[in-house]
């Protein structure tokens, strides 16, 4: 066993951690918050959502669900960002690869704690996706598929680690592959409803894969800052690079977005088409209008492609700025995306009395604390990896 | 560059390709055509029917289901008395923050200042192409093969919701006590498996509204009201594809 693990933690070389102190202090508060996000979420589990999550019959999908989109949109994300290097064979972003590999995993383990408590019966899942398996389900391929990719990224890491890149190389296609797919589905259980307007079309699909790919340039920026100025490591002007790759490619990413979303708003309210102008008119001008305009277009897309774009992806403190801006702002996105879709009732448009033209919905503190718990769980598989990995250093190969 | 030069250059005609190379340029290409020949081939044999719904596929006019039961729900005559939707609750079980089948007010402005009211029962329809059923990972929820009710394993139920974000009618809910999503299941459990022959909320009715049946049998009281003539039935939100199995009429 030890020698198993002698072989995949680097003893040596690569960039050491930061002292005790800070890196105590901060994986304590992290596993603090992880541990009052799972707490929140057993005490769900244990009184019934109905008192405790701010879900309803008419707004079944909460933060929770948008919390789980972003943490697997992210995850994916990173594995395309990490494929480009390893599977597509840009030498420029080999650098980030490791890192990416390893954040692809942390991230999408977080975004299965959030859905663990989310859905209301998660035991049953393993067993009822084997016996029960349905095929024109959008969710049972989402959680097949994401299963094998979870597998084949730690495949991926293990085998990069080991140094063994043609095994890694294979596992990396593999996992892009079967993410791919498994995220397309994510994008159709929304897109295939025919009863929501909102979300009804092709578009959600293409729309979560480009979505991803932004994700997952955002997030590697992220990331990759914070580790080195939480350890004191200084870039080299390999990972620089890489970073300017990155970001260019994020902002091209960005650019299609908001083409996307611009459509998507004309769209919407053009001809006002049943059911999707309702929805799209509450995030212009109803009372979602500040989480679109401020996060999504704002945060989410324009601060963090003028940014990218004004230093040419060299500067890396801006590009700090424009990823913390483009993290927040896309996790608004998903917000928007998920609660919005559900907030046109059903029997919309036929002169009902005493009928609500929207619904509404608001995280409940016990939602709010698990979502905390997840993205601090996230944080500490990170820092943990920081310091296990020797900062994920890798040689060109 | 000196024509001295030129002549120690390699050679980039085609002149200097060895065999071995064109022979695996070639394969590639022969690699490449019979995949698309092989795919043209099979994109050419038919296939099979799709099912979405994992079932029998609706054609219109037929009854695939023996019996098929349906409701057809004359509005007119409602007066929002609720018996219907006490009768539910008291017989299924149905917890106070739920419902099966409830019954909402349609108001349609006439001249002046008058209006005309409508009360219009809803209930879970009954889908021949069932998006709940479509989307259900598990298969917790399937329309029986037998009497064409879209029917529920609670034990199956993870609870995902999906099959609640699915269904155009807002006709499910998540009950509590069986942690497992519940919608109206024709009184199959309370009821119809138990030699009843109608629903609860149908029997309950004092006004006839709720008429309850095997559309696929001409001579019950359900096939006649459809397809009796000069009458408008309808269907709530077909636009969704869901076929419903509910049917409205205006007599």
């Amino acid at each position: 066993m030890n020698n198993l693990l002698a072989g995949i933690l680097p003893q040596e070389g690569g960039l050491v951690a930061t002292g005790s102190g800070k890196y105590n202090i901060a994986m304590g508060i992290l596993a603090l918050l992880s541990v009052v996000g799972v707490a929140a979420g057993v005490h769900s589990l244990y009184v019934g959502h109905e008192h405790t999550f701010g879900v309803s019959r008419g707004v079944p999908w909460g933060i929770l669900i948008a919390a789980y989109v972003f943490f697997v949109v992210t995850s994916t994300g990173l594995c395309i960002v990490s494929a480009v290097g390893h599977v597509f064979g840009f030498k420029n972003f080999n650098p980030i690869a490791k890192r990416a590999v390893f954040l692809s995993i942390a991230t999408i383990v977080a975004g299965f704690l959030v859905i663990a408590f989310e859905i209301e019966n998660s035991w049953r899942m393993p067993v009822g996706n084997v016996i029960g398996a349905n095929p024109t389900s959008n969710i049972w391929w989402m959680g097949t598929l994401y299963g094998a990719y979870l597998f084949f990224m730690m495949i991926e890491f293990v085998m990069l680690q080991k140094e063994q890149h043609k095994i890694a190389t294979a596992f990396g296609l593999a996992g892009l592959l079967t993410g791919i797919v498994a995220h397309s589905n994510l994008g159709a259980v929304f897109g295939l409803l025919n009863g929501r307007e909102f979300w009804h079309g092709p578009y959600m699909p293409i729309y979560f894969i480009t979505s991803a790919a932004m994700s997952g340039c955002v997030a590697i920026i992220f990331f990759t800052y914070i580790a080195y100025r939480f350890n004191g490591w200084k870039m080299s002007e390999e990972m620089k690079k890489s970073l300017e790759g990155v970001a260019k490619l994020g902002a091209l990413m960005m650019a299609v977005i908001i083409f996307f979303t611009s459509w998507k708003m004309i769209t919407g309210i053009t001809g006002n088409p049943p059911g999707k102008y309702e929805a799209m008119q509450l995030l212009l001008t109803g009372s979602y209008a500040p989480n679109f305009w401020l996060g999504e277009v704002l945060l989410g897309m324009v601060i963090p492609f003028v940014v990218i774009m004004a230093v040419k992806g060299r500067n890396m403190n801006a590009l700090f700025i424009a990823s913390l801006a483009g993290m927040i702002g896309i996790f608004f996105m998903r917000y928007d995306l998920v609660i919005v879709g559900q907030l046109v009732p059903a029997f919309h448009g036929m002169g009902l009395v005493d009928y609500p033209d929207l619904l509404t919905y608001a995280p409940s503190l016990h939602e709010n604390l698990v979502v905390l718990g997840g993205v601090a769980f996230c944080g500490l598989i990170f820092l943990m990896g920081e310091k296990l990995f020797r900062g994920h250093i890798s040689e060109d190969h | 560059m000196r024509i001295d030069d030129f002549e120690q250059l390699r050679s980039e005609d085609l002149s200097t390709l060895p065999s071995a190379e064109r022979r695996k340029f070639l394969k590639l290409g022969l690699a490449v055509t019979g995949i698309y020949l092989g795919g043209s081939v099979l994109s050419l044999t038919s296939v099979q029917n799709a099912y979405g719904s994992g079932g029998v596929v609706p054609e219109v006019g037929k009854y695939p289901y023996n019996p098929h039961y349906t409701m057809v729900i004359r509005e007119k005559l409602c007066i929002d008395c609720e018996r219907c939707k006490d009768a539910c609750v008291k017989t299924n079980h149905v917890p106070a923050y739920g419902f099966r089948t409830t019954i909402l007010e349609k108001r349609r402005s006439l001249s002046g200042d008058k209006f005309e009211t409508t009360f219009m029962p809803v209930l879970c329809n009954h889908c021949n192409r069932p998006p709940c059923v479509r989307v259900c990972p598990t298969t917790a929820t399937w329309k029986d093969e037998k009497t064409g009710i879209v029917v529920m394993n609670p034990a199956r139920c993870i609870g995902c919701k999906t099959c609640m974000t699915a269904c155009p009618y807002n006709a499910r809910y998540f009950k509590e006590e069986e942690r497992a999503v519940d919608k109206c299941d024709f009184c199959l459990l309370s009821r119809l498996s138990k030699g009843e022959t109608t629903t609860a909320c149908a029997d309950a009715c004092p006004a006839d509204v709720r008429v309850f049946g095997d559309i696929a049998d001409p001579a019950s009281r359900v096939f006649k009201l459809v397809h009796s003539p000069e009458t408008m039935v309808w269907v709530l939100r077909p636009e969704t594809g869901a076929i419903p199995n509910i049917f409205y009429i205006n007599s």
